[in-house]
């Protein structure tokens, strides 16, 4: 494509923006070095190719195999240049610059050898480039023109494109491959078995971008180039597999490298190339990959990742870069509707109408019974404006701060453990920052699947030499892939986390292995020296602890002993270390370790806690949480309020208001009637199904704004619709507290960006809001937030992102935290007593479940089940080691009973030594499944996080669906049904 | 477990905040837990743990967890707040 990108060049022509292709990574090193090129001086740092240092100057060296995002490989022969003393024409991909050079890159004898190495390349090669998938976006047709290429002088002969052609090779290695009818034996018919995207071996030129992307870029390893001289041809897996059987991930980063069709995107081969790109960011995970959308018309035709994203540096994975199928799915729901109890069907009715009817019903419910018997709940998949709206609507228009947000179940003790500790509620890196860590710890999470670009960025960094520390109940992916392996896994018994990391202290601490300046100079030392006293107990000894955790001593010790000696050390945590009882103090545990060991305030170190969904960070930022305002800052504080109160013109509330799960007993318990819900769909996300069900049930009016009939909706009386991502505009922050554009590609489809929406409902019930742009509603977050006092959307314009705080004490931002000293002043050591959870095994339910989630699929699955990454997970399954499964008489792919005192549910099972004896594990993508009726209501002591990571639970043999599968469906077939709109 | 009543779930949550402060260094362990119920619990769920301390149906409170209730009743908006930064 040949770009129209938007935003453009970056201002005073910075380049900020430019999307060509140097060729070849860019050098680091800070030694620069001058030299001379088609007569023209170019200085670059010391290390840069020829071909990278002629792009600075803006001469494209004509390339097939090189690739900015790659190593140079230098097979395809294209790009060779003359050096001034040099012998032969060596290939500028692979030739450093020197002090003095020159470089010719354009010579009679270049010109002759460029051509005749395309003359090959053509002459295997299809010419059908009018009804080709990549035509006009194909580099192999610009090198062709940029060589001059003119004709083709072999007489046509032995091929790879022809199917009909003869040939004498491997005839039997044809049999096996090609269809009867296929003559010639080089001839591979095209793998169309991915859902997004084709591989046409008859296109392929070898370049190996494809199997390096792989490697490199992704880390997979699952392409190869099977074969020697001209049967070399790229292999996903064994001869027998296809793209769909192999190791592939289908991230897509074979699809960007390949400079021909013969890796395309359906969506091109279908739609045709685009002709305009808009730079937005995923709404996926919290890794907040930048894209370019990538258009014809109003159609989105591909999502690229864009190369000067800043958190996924040009990288993507299949949710972002091919699942955006649901925008335009059929479920979606464009119209609002009405209804006035649950067991009718529900009235599409206009916006009015409906905005009208949901207006009357949450005033008549504050009249009846009270200020604080209504509240909402702000999304963290929608954008941080639009968050920060649905708060204020609870504390300027409602009166009160009932406000919560999917944080509560996700991250919301990382919120109170860092604040604690540290002082701010968020990760202290940027995710460039594992470039240069030698120690990584990742405690309760599962990167390749819920964070996969991240994850590529750090097995890049283990293939470097990183060691790598594992803790967590299973056997993820990261413990043993291709070229990478966990120097220690820790695989813990669920729910004793604090005891591990508890234990590691004590290592840390009895052996002395703890850094004392860092200590003395950085926190408070009288907490530190409590705290010491605490952790060296015996009875904190890994030896101690080894029955209670199921770790060996030793491997712990090791383990310890290595985070606290091993260089730079970083920790990397997810929902397996918040989703407890003790949530909280795990975090907190994890901020005293990087405290002792000096491992916070410069790049390579730090604590990363992974967010789940794209804007869980920037939703707590918001103001989402029912005793903060905005910036974290407590609704008790009356100069916080004050600032609020003089802005909105409404005295607020000054006591804590309620959270999700308190919402819903209050609900239960007739003292709170009404809910405005936005994207998120807690019926099925939140723990104990049946009791959230109970909540709903019990309330006179709950608003669901979504694209779906989610499942909460099933309980709603109003549903608004909402839009995608793709249709408006705002930011989203990821979880290195990049603050990143979202911009709209297209109109709404049903009508209104989310922002639209809620300003429709505060007005009608009195808000007087006037907001025409997003770009006004972060003008007034920056106005009443310090930490974002410094954000607008101009900034964000000229720098691409920026990471919170972003203020006059940081202009444009803070990659790093805590680099001078804590936000709060000295780090705080707290103890970190282990309180085993109440959830218990026993007789009756003698294994415990644990919950976490899968590459292809996305939370409650709303959007992704919408979408071909089905292909790859069509259904919850449990997983269960094999002697647990024999002595229960279950086999691999049986139906299977899981119980617990919650409730019980129906699912397959798959039988795997991925979980250790005594564990199962699924995932709760599908609303079929309900794993959440199994899921406990104990929760975190500080925040009420739910302890989905620990549930005692039974497995038995089973014949299908259980009792309350069958009658939750039911409830939701009857609940769903629309009637037609009147006339 | 789904059969517990709010009334339950107050007292479980309120010996939860206990059970952490109780491994704390002496001193102020009491003030910490009303300093954290203030934080976060919401009116009615406050109103409703003195209605049933009153009326003695919270005897399952933990020592620690009615010393810190008591603090917060008695000093109320006095006691100190915390958000998650300090």
């Amino acid at each position: 494509m040949k770009d129209f990108l938007i935003p453009f060049d970056g201002p005073g022509g910075t380049g900020l923006h430019d999307d060509r292709d140097m060729g070849t990574p860019a050098a680091t090193s800070t030694s620069m070095v001058t030299l001379s090129i088609d007569g023209f001086e170019v200085t670059v740092p010391d290390g840069t190719s020829v071909m990278r240092a002629s792009a600075e100057l803006g001469i494209q060296v004509p390339k097939l195999c090189a690739s900015d995002n790659m190593a140079a490989f230098g097979s395809c022969r294209l790009c060779v240049v003359e050096i001034e003393g040099r012998r032969g024409t060596p290939a500028s991909c692979t030739t450093p610059v020197a002090e003095g050079m020159v470089v010719h890159t354009q010579t009679s004898k270049i010109k002759k050898l460029r051509k005749g190495v395309m003359e090959l390349y053509i002459s295997d090669h299809p010419l059908d480039c009018l009804t080709c998938g990549a035509n006009g976006d194909c580099e192999l047709q610009d090198m062709a023109g940029a060589v001059g290429l003119r004709d083709v002088r072999y007489t046509p002969g032995d091929n790879h494109y022809d199917p009909s052609g003869t040939g004498a090779r491997s005839q039997a290695e044809a049999r096996l491959r090609n269809p009867v009818g296929i003559n010639n034996p080089q001839f591979i018919p095209k793998d169309d078995s991915n859902p997004y995207f084709t591989y046409d071996p008859s296109k392929c030129i070898v370049c190996s971008r494809c199997v390096r992307a792989c490697e490199e870029v992704q880390g997979t390893f699952a392409l190869t180039i099977e074969g020697r001289g001209f049967d070399s041809r790229v292999s996903a897996g064994t001869k027998l597999d296809d793209f769909m059987t192999s190791d592939c991930v289908s991230c897509g980063a074979c699809v960007q490298a390949c400079p021909t069709a013969t890796l395309q995107e359906k969506s091109v081969i279908e739609i045709g190339t685009p002709d305009r790109a808009v730079v937005t960011t995923c709404a996926y995970c919290g890794v907040g990959c930048s894209f370019k959308a990538e258009m014809r018309g109003d159609e989105l035709v591909r999502m690229t990742p864009y190369k000067h994203g800043k958190a996924n540096r040009g990288h993507s994975c299949v949710k972002g870069r091919f699942a955006y199928g649901y925008a335009a799915h059929k479920d979606r729901i464009l119209n609002p509707m009405i209804r006035d109890s649950i067991d009718q069907p529900w009235k599409k009715v206009s916006w009015d109408e409906a905005i009208g009817f949901a207006a009357k019903k949450m005033r008549g419910i504050q009249d009846q019974y009270g200020k604080k018997s209504i509240g909402v709940i702000t999304s963290s998949r929608c954008t941080n404006e639009e968050t920060y709206l649905v708060q204020k609507m609870a504390r300027a228009v409602f009166g009160n701060n009932n406000t919560d947000t999917c944080a509560r179940v996700c991250h919301s003790p990382t919120g109170y453990g860092l604040g604690q500790t540290y002082g701010t509620s968020a990760g202290t890196q940027d995710f460039d920052s594992v470039e240069d860590t030698d120690v990584v710890v990742v405690i309760g999470a599962n990167p390749t699947d819920g964070h996969p670009v991240f994850a590529s960025r750090l097995k890049k960094r283990l293939r470097e030499g990183a060691k790598l520390i594992v803790v967590d109940p299973r056997r993820i992916d990261l413990v043993k892939s291709p070229h990478v392996a966990a120097a220690h896994h820790l695989a813990l018994r669920p729910g004793t986390n604090v005891a591990i990391v508890t234990a590691m202290a004590h290592v840390i601490v009895t052996e002395g292995l703890y850094d004392e300046e860092f200590i003395r100079t950085r926190c408070d030392w009288e907490e530190f020296q409590d705290y010491v006293e605490f952790v060296a107990e015996d009875r904190h000894a890994p030896e101690a602890v080894e029955m209670l955790t199921g770790v060996p001593a030793e491997e712990l010790r090791k383990a310890a002993r290595l985070y606290a000696t091993g260089g730079n050390g970083a920790i990397y945590y997810g929902l397996g270390v918040t989703e407890h009882s003790q949530g909280s103090t795990t975090v907190i545990g994890i901020a005293n370790l990087a405290m002792l060991t000096g491992n916070i305030g410069r790049r390579g170190v730090g604590v990363n806690p992974l967010r789940g969904q794209n804007n869980v960070q920037g939703s707590c930022d918001m103001g989402s949480f029912p005793h903060e305002l905005p910036g974290y800052r407590h609704v008790s504080g009356s100069e916080v309020r004050e600032v609020f109160e003089s802005l909105w013109n409404v005295k607020l509330d000054s006591e804590p208001g309620l959270r999700i799960p308190n919402m819903l007993d209050a609900a239960v318990d007739g003292t709170f009637k009404g809910l405005y819900c936005q994207g998120e769909d807690i019926l099925q996300s939140d723990p104990d199904t049946k009791h959230v069900a109970a909540g709903l049930a019990a309330m006179d009016c709950v608003i669901v704004q979504d694209l779906f009939l989610n499942e909460t909706a099933n309980y709603a009386h109003v549903f608004l619709p909402g839009s995608t991502f793709l249709e408006k505009d705002g930011t989203f922050t990821n979880a290195e507290r990049r603050i990143n554009r979202v911009r709209k590609v297209m109109a709404p489809k049903n009508g209104y960006a989310d922002w639209e929406v809620t300003q429709l409902l505060a007005n009608a019930m009195g808000g007087g809001w006037t907001y025409t742009h997003p770009a006004q509603i972060m003008a007034e977050i920056a106005a009443t937030t310090p930490s974002f006092a410094n954000v607008s959307y101009e900034l964000l314009e000229e720098k691409g992102s920026v990471q919170w705080p972003c203020n006059d004490a940081s202009p444009e931002g803070t990659p790093l935290m805590h680099i001078d000293g804590f936000v709060r002043g000295r780090g705080r050591f707290i103890r970190t007593e282990y309180v085993a959870t109440d959830e218990k095994t026993g007789p009756r339910f003698p294994l415990l479940l644990t919950t976490g989630r899968i590459l292809s699929q996305y939370n409650v699955g709303a959007q992704t089940r919408r979408t071909e990454n089905s292909r790859w997970h069509e259904e919850d399954v449990l997983e269960i080691h094999p002697h647990d499964a024999e002595l229960r008489g279950v086999r691999d792919g049986d139906y299977v009973r899981l119980a617990s005192r919650s409730g019980d549910t129906s699912l397959r099972a798959l039988i795997t030594d991925r979980v250790s004896p005594g564990v199962v594990y699924t995932t709760f993508h599908h609303p079929t499944t309900q794993a959440n009726v199994i899921t406990t209501d104990f929760s975190d002591w500080a925040t009420n996080c739910p302890e989905y990571k620990v549930t005692a639970v039974q497995v038995s043999p089973s014949n299908g669906p259980s009792e309350w599968q069958q009658d939750y469906d039911a409830q939701a077939e009857q609940s769903r049904r629309i009637l037609p709109a009147a006339e | 477990m789904s059969s517990r009543t709010t009334d339950e779930k107050l007292v479980y949550m309120a010996n939860q905040i206990a059970t952490f402060f109780e491994s704390q260094a002496e001193g102020t362990r009491a003030e910490r837990v009303a300093e954290h119920l203030r934080s976060f619990w919401e009116p009615r769920m406050r109103d409703r743990l003195f209605e049933m301390m009153d009326a003695g149906q919270a005897e399952a409170l933990k020592p620690l967890a009615r010393k810190g209730a008591e603090i917060w009743r008695a000093h109320g908006q006095a006691v100190p707040a915390h958000s998650e930064e300090e």
